[in-house]
């Protein structure tokens, strides 16, 4: 039998707008773990959606066990043993675990389903994996971990020789995690090959054989991982050098805009955090997706309620606990998600601009139509958002000029402290400067910016002082002149 | 920057494009009604269509608040007889054998009718906002409560015989409109200019084109929604006022199926099911159609049993000419 059980080749990805994958080729053994590494948007999800029938290539070649492997969907990718876990796991949570299984194919008998037969063969499974888990158990009752373990348990049942398993220990503890190992242990011990996303350097390099690095969409390297370490990973990753394309500039820095204290949060496990910003600097938030920073963000506008902590505006302590709360103190967001939370589509350019500060055109309640055009007109012009008219839909405008839309709306309420998360996310390079070259504005003005990028070089190039999170924990400040891509990493991976 | 020189016209057109196809449903509706039978265009009849139409037109108007805030509320017929049965109960403790004076008892049950109707609606918003309840189902529930309330308060029977200055709402006029009509375009109005020219019109639009970005704008949602719903009982208490002066009675079995009649307005009128578009004017011709399409239907010697039918497949065919026209 031939060693190299996965092969694809030349695999090209396009979605609207983005190449994903640009001329990608990847290998994979029996009884291998292969690690798959790279930044978020790296293009390691997509190409193992593509091996397991998620997406279907724009081009490209694959083959399984030397034939010939062309799939339309999941299911087709699974009858030839090709089987992908999920971050976000695919289980019913009503339903049992024998079920979930089986699900779909559950053994009949007599009377419909044989369900002696079905928590036989689901618990004969469970015990091959060495996890002890009831195949009647209702699966909402178990935690993540144990959910994983069904899902794995489920993949056997296909008799799957490449399981893919994206981010499997996002969500577990330190001794889940050692579980998980034992069963992929296992799984390796049995020839099956094991295709594994991760960013935790720690992680990879105790339970990987082999490591390929993608970046940008495309291929940089394989290495074994006995024959590297955590540098040089952090280096492949990262790699490119910082292009000219972030107009920096740097201001005189003011008194302390905004200072928080010791917050935490249970529901998003954000741990002891303070930070504070000040007037005419842009802070950058770097880490990866799931270190908490999104969430942060969300407390501190008032969004989601937090436990402890306090936040101080121009070192005045201040309580926030709604979004109202945060801007009367000046405070703007500008969420990741534009279209989700930021803009009510429907509503024209001029509603959205003024939504958050109507008090501004109006007299007890009642709004000067005439005011607003004016107001609404400077901000265009201010801003050089292009739409036809005013009452242009927002749906109908691209990234870049919805983004200023939305800052437009932080505008009319006198933000001077904005938060921007993912500024520049889905928006074209061209916009993009001009994003940035708002922020230089603002910042020249006395604004305070705080940015959270998974970007780096967004973070490198624009920011004046850099904090990077880890687990709910901000596990490092860098200043602009010692900070690098590497540090970074290595500091939001917890790989040192 | 702007990009496009803006031609005022053409944008008016545009912009309304689909209220005037409404309008012009509703002509040519009344056209083809008139050619199979001349009758319908009479001012007699004609009268008579907008009087039937103005209750269902009332209630309309805060239903469309409903529906534009994504929305629904089915409790309003309940609510038109629950608070129709208290308006009449109260006018009945007037008179020489009562305990007050007439005009008396006529001013204190119409501010408890409006009274009771808008706390039926507070009473909605609140389940919607604290309950975090699909408003489905606590309109749902208020629907059984009301009718239960309505039922109970009056042991199952019709509250009738008033006098006349209070069935001046019913069947009284202004100079040679009929008072309900005035009532009606009067409430249009201001709802038009609630919409259009204050703060909780524009919240009305923006919680339900998107809730969340409302939110995180630093507005209170919740508030808005329950006034919203408060709203929509205080137009069905307005239409069991005129309902009851009209038909001189209270009962605690009126109202039924008129949330269907306000819904079916509402989207005919074009207003979204899932909120943030739609116009208030677009309701009132959305009532109007239905009302039209009965009085022709009448005419014609439908029995009432087709009419429900048909009514049926017009609001399909509306909601799909809807979502055809907005898909481009």
């Amino acid at each position: 039998m031939e060693k190299t059980i996965v092969k694809m080749e030349n695999i090209v990805m396009e979605f609207p707008g983005v190449r994903a994958l640009d001329n990608v080729s990847f290998e994979a053994d029996r009884g291998e773990v292969h690690v798959l590494l790279g930044e978020n948007g790296a293009g390691k999800s997509t190409l193992t959606k593509i091996l397991a029938g998620v997406y279907k290539e724009t081009s490209g070649k694959m083959f399984l066990e030397n034939e010939v492997y062309e799939i339309n969907n999941i299911r087709e990718a699974r009858e030839k043993g090709v089987t992908m876990i999920f971050q976000e796991l695919n289980l019913v949570p009503h339903l049992s675990v024998a079920e979930n299984i089986f699900l779909g194919r559950a053994p009949k008998g007599r009377f419909g389903i044989d369900w002696k037969k079905m928590n036989e063969d689901a618990a004969r499974l469970l015990k091959s994996l060495h996890v002890d888990i009831e195949p009647t158990a209702v699966v909402k009752h178990l935690g993540v971990a144990r959910q994983q373990m069904v899902e794995i348990a489920k993949a056997l049942s296909f008799e799957s020789s490449v399981i893919v398993m994206d981010e499997p220990t996002a969500a577990l503890t330190e001794s889940e995690i050692d579980e998980l190992f034992k069963v992929i242990r296992k799984l390796k011990s049995e020839n099956v090959c094991i295709i594994y996303i991760s960013h935790r350097m720690d992680e990879l390099l105790e339970i990987g054989d082999r490591v390929t690095v993608l970046r940008d969409g495309q291929y940089v390297s394989t290495v074994k991982v006995k024959e590297t370490n955590v540098n040089e990973l952090i280096t492949l990753m990262v790699g490119r050098s910082l292009e000219q394309q972030y107009p920096k500039e740097i201001h005189e820095k003011g008194g302390v805009a905004i200072e928080v204290k010791n917050l935490s949060q249970n529901k998003n496990n954000l741990k002891n955090i303070s930070f504070k910003a000040h007037r005419g600097e842009v802070v950058g938030f770097a880490g990866l997706m799931g270190a908490g920073r999104t969430e942060l963000m969300r407390a501190v506008f008032g969004a989601d309620r937090f436990e402890n902590g306090k936040v101080f505006i121009n070192d005045k302590e201040v309580s926030i606990t709604k979004p109202g709360d945060a801007i009367n103190n000046g405070i703007g967001f500008l969420t990741e998600d534009r279209k989700g939370q930021g803009l009510v589509l429907l509503l024209g350019v001029d509603q959205n601009v003024t939504l958050s500060n109507l008090d501004a055109i109006s007299v007890k309640s009642i709004l000067n139509l005439d005011k607003e055009k004016k107001l609404v007109r400077k901000h265009i012009n201010d801003l050089s958002i292009k739409t036809p008219h005013i009452y242009q839909k927002a749906k109908y405008l691209s990234g870049g000029n919805q983004q200023k839309v939305v800052l437009a709306k932080w505008l009319t309420t006198q933000s001077d402290i904005i938060i921007f998360d993912e500024p520049t996310r889905g928006i074209d390079v061209g916009a993009k400067v001009e994003i940035y070259k708002i922020m230089n504005e603002m910042t020249k003005r006395g604004a305070a910016i705080i940015m959270v990028s998974s970007e780096l070089p967004e973070i490198l190039g624009m920011s004046d002082r850099i904090y990077v999170m880890r687990e709910g924990e901000i596990k490092g400040e860098l200043k602009y002149e010692e900070a690098d891509q590497e540090k970074i990493m290595s500091l939001a991976t917890g790989g040192r | 920057m702007i990009t496009a020189e803006s031609n005022k016209l053409k944008d008016f057109v545009m912009h309304n494009a689909r209220d005037f196809a409404t309008l012009l449903a509703l002509i040519i509706l009344g056209l083809i009604i008139t050619i199979m039978e001349p009758i319908f265009f009479t001012s007699a009849n004609l009268i008579n269509v907008i009087n039937q139409s103005a209750i269902n037109a009332i209630i309309a108007i805060g239903m469309t608040f409903v529906i534009l805030s994504a929305g629904i509320d089915l409790s309003v017929g309940s609510i038109v007889a629950f608070a129709g049965v208290v308006l009449g109960s109260v006018i009945k403790l007037g008179g020489p054998e009562g305990i007050m004076p007439l005009g008396v008892a006529t001013v204190l049950g119409l501010g408890a009718a409006l009274l009771v109707g808008t706390l039926c609606g507070t009473v909605n918003g609140s389940f919607v906002v604290f309950g975090e309840m699909h408003p489905f189902i606590s309109t749902l529930g208020m629907m059984s409560i009301a009718r239960g309330f309505a039922l109970l308060w009056t042991g199952g029977r019709p509250i009738f015989g008033y006098h006349q200055s209070f069935r001046w709402f019913g069947n009284g006029s202004i100079g040679p409109l009929p008072t309900q009509v005035v009532l009606c375009v009067l409430l249009y109005i201001i709802a038009w200019w609630v919409l259009k020219y204050t703060k909780f019109g524009r919240y009305t639009y923006a919680i339900g084109g998107n809730e969340e970005a409302t939110r995180l704008s630093g507005i209170n949602v919740g508030f808005h929604k329950i006034m919203i719903f408060s709203i929509n009982g205080l137009m069905a208490a307005v239409a069991a006022i005129i309902l009851t002066a009209r038909l001189d009675s209270a009962s605690p079995i009126s109202g039924l199926g008129y949330e269907l009649d306000a819904i079916a307005a509402v989207t005919i009128g074009g207003t979204s099911q899932r909120g943030g578009e739609g116009k208030i004017f677009g309701s009132l011709v959305g009532s109007l159609i239905i009302g039209v399409l009965r009085n022709g239907l009448n005419l014609l010697n439908v029995s009432s049993y087709t009419q429900q039918i048909v009514i049926g497949f017009v609001i399909i065919f509306a909601v799909m000419l809807d979502m055809k026209t907005k898909k481009k």
